[in-house]
């Protein structure tokens, strides 16, 4: 790929230009292939004179044996009533209920809809302050999580089956021999915990064996640095929803950590326009990679990781919190000298309604600048509010998980109980883990599935998924969620609070009593945790109402009414808080630098077996199935490599090999990866899947370092969406600044032709009930990808895999573009869902030989899978390339734990069926049932779709554009809002915003950002 | 050299020519007719249960409500099929030595459920809702006959989409007031043209276009 021809190129281009990968500006030959066959693959059949025979065989025996298949009888059902009908169901109406989801520790709220008992579909909970309605892609698949196939179903001792009582007995056995050393032996290793409950009875687990040391582990929660200078800086709450500035260092704020949700809803609801020279927030973003948050930045700037430290410490310098002097790291003058005093200015200029965050991936020195730059511009308890943290002990994951191994190699450890997570797997590879795993004499662990860590183990102990057990959490507002189960067990897992109790020898108690146990002690006030909360009159009220609104009122710090509940105490101050070695970052600031990051899907490979996760397009990158190394084009440039170039990278010793990827907007001279992917026993979906960074990282470093060294090994493929459904250069996002549209607000508009609505041959069709829309906020959009999860799983949507990708055949009905503009080195970036557009002038409808699409009386553009006879001509036909066909027989009829999980209001779609987004009519059709037998029309926001019901941006709105009221009617009748390619004359029922910025104008003076001359 | 073909052959060959195109038509007319015929449609026909339950009895004879045992036919697009408990409320006093009923009370005994084959089996692609059409006036003796004569259950009507299509292209033809819709006996008046137009009026029923939108029944 040549970069300079495409700068080159880039440069004489008048105008803003949209691009969507450096594939489609180079025009590689490959990239052109791809375009100009819509469904590859398949045309070449017909040149190959053989081929060609052979397929007509092939094609004539279908046909003969899809005649005879079709005389089949359609086989008797059986109905299986209750024999006492619990009173609450009524058999079609899903039930909803609160419960959270635990990840690092931390709740994710959410309501679980629930069809005759069998959970379908997670949802946010609209009440809870952490969710406000909405999730992330971990909470919506989470259902997948809890039906998959590969999840352990027994427990074993040595490979062989076991039962729960055995294990308890012996555990007990070896616990009653260290009862002499006071437990000095035993050792437990967790996940953080927040759960009150489980923080509780480990604390009298302690209390019993004082010699016993618990340890935390878990690579991306567990290892937020926050030892040092600032301890409680990582338990800062923001109020983004206060800010008109939001200074980011290296944080991805809506795309990783426990708040994310809920800070993409504060930051929606600010940079909303809902008239021209309405007041919007401005992000400023320093950070290595391009994520979804410096995607959403109004001033960008790629620094090295290494190199915020200096960028923090000269902001707080201008600001005059603190001196910039003696920090090392460079950053680049003309931010030095024009972006740091601006942004200083434009701090300074909103004294407590800026923040700044510090990203949890940074050290300690800047996490104590942006407090100094908060409590010197008095955000403090305006914008940002600093508190304990919530996790059970507050120490850093990298120490005791290093303490940990210590004690294995010394032989001190006898008896290892891990419960959750994968150590064998997620610790950094230099320990030695697995190694040092072998001396330990008795080892347990619990988890989900037989992973990495627990083919190592004495004891497997198959885990209960939280949708089937009892327990309590804390989300990251310290708001408390009672997880109630869904469904019984379906292997009869078990969860840490069992395994904890048994040992404390209440094995003989169910979760519920467990918990219930805690809260009535909390309730009198004797739990070691001081809560400062009002109950109720009586225990029953209080516990009833907090499992029907899943939360326990006046625990959020989101309440304004309740007073900051006070952190338990250490449980584990019985001589196990020291860390034995402080983790004083031991970064090398000199050379290539390597960045480690979270998957953004997979995480750290607890979701690898998770297919709806492994298939969701990263943002930004759209790869899927693969983690990468990121480089920017300059570096990559350097060292002579390309994307899909596979390297080889040396860091301190360790070699691993990684694809290359090369991602415009990335800092010089970094490489990101990625870990998560290379796990090699995480189940048929996950096992062996991409390239383990792991192997690289190290405890002195957990998030980035100098001396990296990469070399070209060889090429490698990779599936990304970047480049499928193209849509050839057309302008489809559009943006603005503030200033333009405040003054010329017609400016949208102009930026394209748009036909009179009265120029089509076809006779008109009067809408008269209802005339469903959508709108969709392009300025809100962060790119989280979460409703095409949320699609995903409402609409039993099935995946393909890498190669099915690769060869542009994904399902998703819902895809989010990402679209640079300007130049490579430092684009700004845009997203835009693309659903279906339900075109009044459907060009889909027109080509259907059987009449399979076609126009419902209120718009719909409706697909009839039973009547598609797979001609595809309606997806050929397509303008915005939103129609999926189902080449082979995707949807899995096969596992019986799937026809639990799919939602049964919507048909699973078979082979050879074409299908695409249908507005949720599932949930139209229901809210229509209900408003029409109590005689009454259905009320806008009523019906929300998958997608808007997910979305925690509030980007996308869903409603009846004949009620003038309707919110997204209010929407359409914006100045910014257009539809994308109209000059065909489609006439889209899906629209969008374009996006407005609020660039800083000494910045970017307003002249120079040339208002839309984007051709037509 | 003679002719090969008499000159009858012509005759025989124009024959032909109509006759394939009148076996073609026949074989057509008899897919058709299989089509609709209850060999393939499943009407009329007595499907095999766990216990031989009369509705001629329980409603004709008894004069139990639909509603007594198809609670959430009003509230849910699934009529509900009721658990053993509902059998119980009556014969743990009446018939409960019965031989015939010894399945149901195993089944309450034994906690485990009875297993019926369902009769009126919609395709799997077609979502039909009770709420809506007990809602706005479709009697269920519309749909599944006087099923309080019925001594077995079984499918009154073909289920076929065209016969959905009879009722959905022109509800007025249908319709009856809400206060008979569970009345098995029920007689559609000499008006009922006028009554259904002055019903779909009040009731506020959707139009042909929408009753006829492919995404009200599949999705």
């Amino acid at each position: 790929m040549n970069f300079s021809e495409i700068r080159t190129r880039l440069d004489g281009l008048d105008g803003r230009t949209y691009w969507r990968s450096l594939d489609e500006l180079a025009g590689t030959p490959e990239f052109q292939d791809f375009l100009h066959r819509e469904f590859p693959s398949q045309a070449s059949e017909f040149t190959d004179p053989k081929g060609r025979r052979d397929f007509l065989r092939l094609m004539a025996a279908s046909i003969a044996l899809a005649g005879a298949t079709a005389c089949t009888r359609q086989p008797p059902e059986k109905i299986i009533p209750y024999v006492r009908q619990p009173e609450e169901l009524v058999p079609g109406r899903p039930l909803f209920y609160a419960t959270a989801m635990p990840l690092g520790g931390y709740g994710m709220p959410l309501l679980a809809e629930s069809h005759m008992g069998r959970p379908t579909k997670t949802e946010g909970n609209p009440e809870h302050p952490a969710s406000l309605g909405a999730t992330d892609i971990y909470g919506q698949a989470s259902i997948l999580d809890l039906y998959d196939p590969d999840r352990s179903r027994t427990i074993l001792h040595r490979g062989e089956v076991s039962t729960w009582d055995s294990f308890v007995t012996a555990m007990r056995a070896q616990l009653n021999a260290q009862t002499a050393t006071q437990g000095a032996g035993f050792r437990i290793l967790t996940e953080p915990i927040t759960s009150p409950t489980l923080l509780d009875q480990i604390e009298t687990l302690l209390r019993t064996f004082p010699g016993a040391k618990w340890h935390q582990w878990d690579p991306v929660f567990g290892v937020m640095q926050t030892s040092g200078a600032a301890p409680a800086a990582a338990a800062a709450t923001y109020r983004l929803e206060q800010a008109d500035i939001v200074v980011a260092l290296d944080a991805d704020i809506f795309g990783m950590g426990p708040g994310m949700v809920r800070a993409q809803k504060d930051f929606a609801k600010r940079r909303r326009v809902d008239h021209p020279g309405q007041d919007m927030n401005r992000l400023y973003v320093a950070e290595p990679a391009l994520t979804v948050t410096g995607a959403k930045a109004d001033h960008r700037v790629a620094l090295r990781a290494r190199d915020v430290h200096a960028f923090a410490a000269a902001l707080a310098g201008a600001v005059g919190a603190g001196s910039a002097a003696g920090v090392a790291g460079d950053i680049p003058e003309d931010v030095r000298s024009t972006w740091i005093p601006a942004i200083a200015r434009d701090l300074q200029a909103h004294r407590g309604r800026a923040v700044v965050i510090a990203g949890d991936t940074q050290p300690p020195a800047v996490h104590a600048l942006a407090r100094a730059m908060n409590e010197s511009l008095g955000n403090v308890g305006a914008t940002v509010i600093y508190g304990e943290p919530l996790t059970g002990t507050n120490r850093d994951g990298i120490a005791s998980l290093g303490e940990l191994v210590g004690d294995m190699a010394a032989g001190r450890v006898e008896v290892l109980l891990m419960l959750g997570g994968n150590p064998v797997f997620t610790a950094p590879g230099h320990l030695g883990f697995a190694h040092h795993l072998d001396r330990v004499p008795l080892r347990v662990h619990l988890s989900q599935a037989l992973d990495e860590t627990s083919t190592l183990c004495h004891w497997h102990l198959n885990e209960a998924h939280f949708l089937e057990s009892w327990g309590d959490i804390r989300s990251f507002d310290g708001a408390v969620t009672i997880i109630q189960p869904l469904i019984a067990p379906l292997y009869g897992g078990k969860t840490a609070l069992d395994v904890i109790a048994a040992l404390n020898g209440q094995g003989d108690k169910s979760g519920l009593d467990l918990v219930r146990d805690y809260w009535t002690r909390a309730m009198g006030g004797v739990t070691t945790a001081a809560w400062n909360i009002e109950f109720g009159e009586t225990f029953d009220k209080t516990w009833r109402k907090a499992l029907h609104d899943g939360f326990i009122a006046g625990t959020s710090s989101f309440d304004a009414a309740s007073t900051e509940p006070t952190a338990p105490t250490e449980p584990t101050a019985t001589g196990t808080t020291g860390a034995t070695q402080p983790t004083q970052p031991t970064t090398n600031m000199s050379g290539l630098e390597i960045v480690f990051r979270p998957d953004p899907t997979i995480l750290d490979g607890r979701f690898a077996n998770n297919a709806w996760l492994q298939e969701l397009p990263k943002p930004l990158t759209k790869i899927t199935w693969d983690a990468v190394a990121y480089v920017s084009p300059r570096t990559a440039q350097r060292l002579g490599l390309e994307s899909r170039d596979l390297a080889t990278l040396t860091y301190r010793g360790a070699a691993q090999q990684m694809p290359i990827w090369v991602q415009p907007g990335h800092a010089e001279e970094s490489v990101t990866v990625h870990f998560g992917y290379g796990r090699t026993k995480a189940g048929r979906v996950g096992s062996n899947v991409g390239f383990n960074a792991f192997t690289l990282r190290r405890a002195e470093a957990p998030w980035f370092d100098g001396g990296l060294e990469i070399t070209k090994a060889g090429t490698y493929d990779i599936s990304t969406t970047q480049v499928h459904h193209s849509m050839e250069s057309r302008n489809l996002v559009r943006v603005v600044t503030k200033e333009q549209y405040a003054a010329h607000p017609s400016v949208v508009h102009e930026m394209a032709h748009t036909p009179a609505p009265g120029m089509t041959l076809y006779p008109k069709f009067e809408y008269n009930g209802y005339k469903w829309g959508m709108a969709i906020d392009t300025s809100t959009c962060t790119g989280c990808s979460v409703c095409i999860i949320a699609c995903q799983s409402e609409n039993n949507i099935a995946v393909v895999g890498k190669e099915g990708v690769g060869r542009g055949r994904e399902m998703h009905w819902l895809r989010v573009d990402t679209y640079y503009a300007g130049n490579i080195d430092t684009p700004e970036t845009y997203h835009q869902p693309v659903p279906c557009m339900q075109c009044e002038n459907a060009p889909c409808e027109q080509v259907c030989p059987v009449a399979a699409t076609t126009h419902s009386a209120e718009g719909l553009n409706d697909m009839v899978y039973n009547r598609c006879v797979g001609t595809r001509y309606c997806s050929n036909n397509c303008p915005y390339k939103v129609r999926r066909f189902n080449f082979l027989l995707y949807s899995d009829y096969t596992t019986p734990s799937f026809d639990m999980m799919r939602n049964p209001d919507v048909t699973v779609r078979s082979r050879g069926v074409m299908e695409k987004c249908t507005y949720c009519v599932q949930r139209i059709n229901h809210a229509r049932g209900d408003a029409k037998t109590e005689g009454r029309t259905i009320a806008d926001g009523e019906i929300k779709t998958a997608c808007e019901q997910a979305c925690p941006s509030d980007a996308i709105v869903f409603g009846d554009l004949n009620d003038p009221n309707s919110r997204v009617s209010k929407l359409k009748a914006q100045e910014r809002n257009y539809g994308i390619l109209e000059d065909l004359n489609t006439r889209p029922r899906t629209t969008y915003l374009a996006a407005v910025r609020n660039p800083n104008p000494e910045i970017e003076p307003a002249a120079t950002h040339t208002s839309g001359a984007m051709g037509h | 050299m003679s002719q090969i073909f008499k000159r009858s052959s012509n005759a025989l060959a124009k024959a032909s020519l109509i006759g394939v195109v009148a076996t073609l038509a026949f074989l057509g007319w008899v897919v058709m007719l299989l089509m609709r015929s209850s060999f393939v449609t499943g009407q009329n026909a007595y499907v095999d249960q766990p216990i031989q339950f009369s509705h001629a009895h329980h409603v004709g004879g008894m004069g139990i409500d639909c509603r007594y045992c198809h609670t959430t036919v009003e509230t849910s697009a699934f009529a509900n099929i009721p658990p053993t408990k509902t059998c119980m409320n009556c014969h743990s006093q009446v018939w409960n030595q019965a031989p015939i009923l010894e399945p149901v009370r195993a089944s309450f005994r034994d906690n485990t459920p009875l297993e019926w084959t369902r009769v009126h089996d919609l395709p799997d692609f077609v979502y039909f809702n009770h709420q809506v059409h007990v809602a706005k006036g479709v009697g269920c003796a519309t749909c599944h006959g006087r099923v309080d004569q019925m001594p077995l259950m079984l499918q009154h009507a073909s289920l076929q989409m065209e016969w959905c299509l009879e009722c959905h292209r022109a509800p007025e033809k249908f319709l009856r007031p809400k206060e008979e819709v569970f009345n098995m006996a029920y007689e559609a008046p000499a008006n009922q043209l006028e009554l259904g137009n002055r019903l779909k009026q009040q009731y506020g029923i959707a139009s042909v276009e929408h009753l006829t939108s492919c995404s009200t029944c599949h999705r």
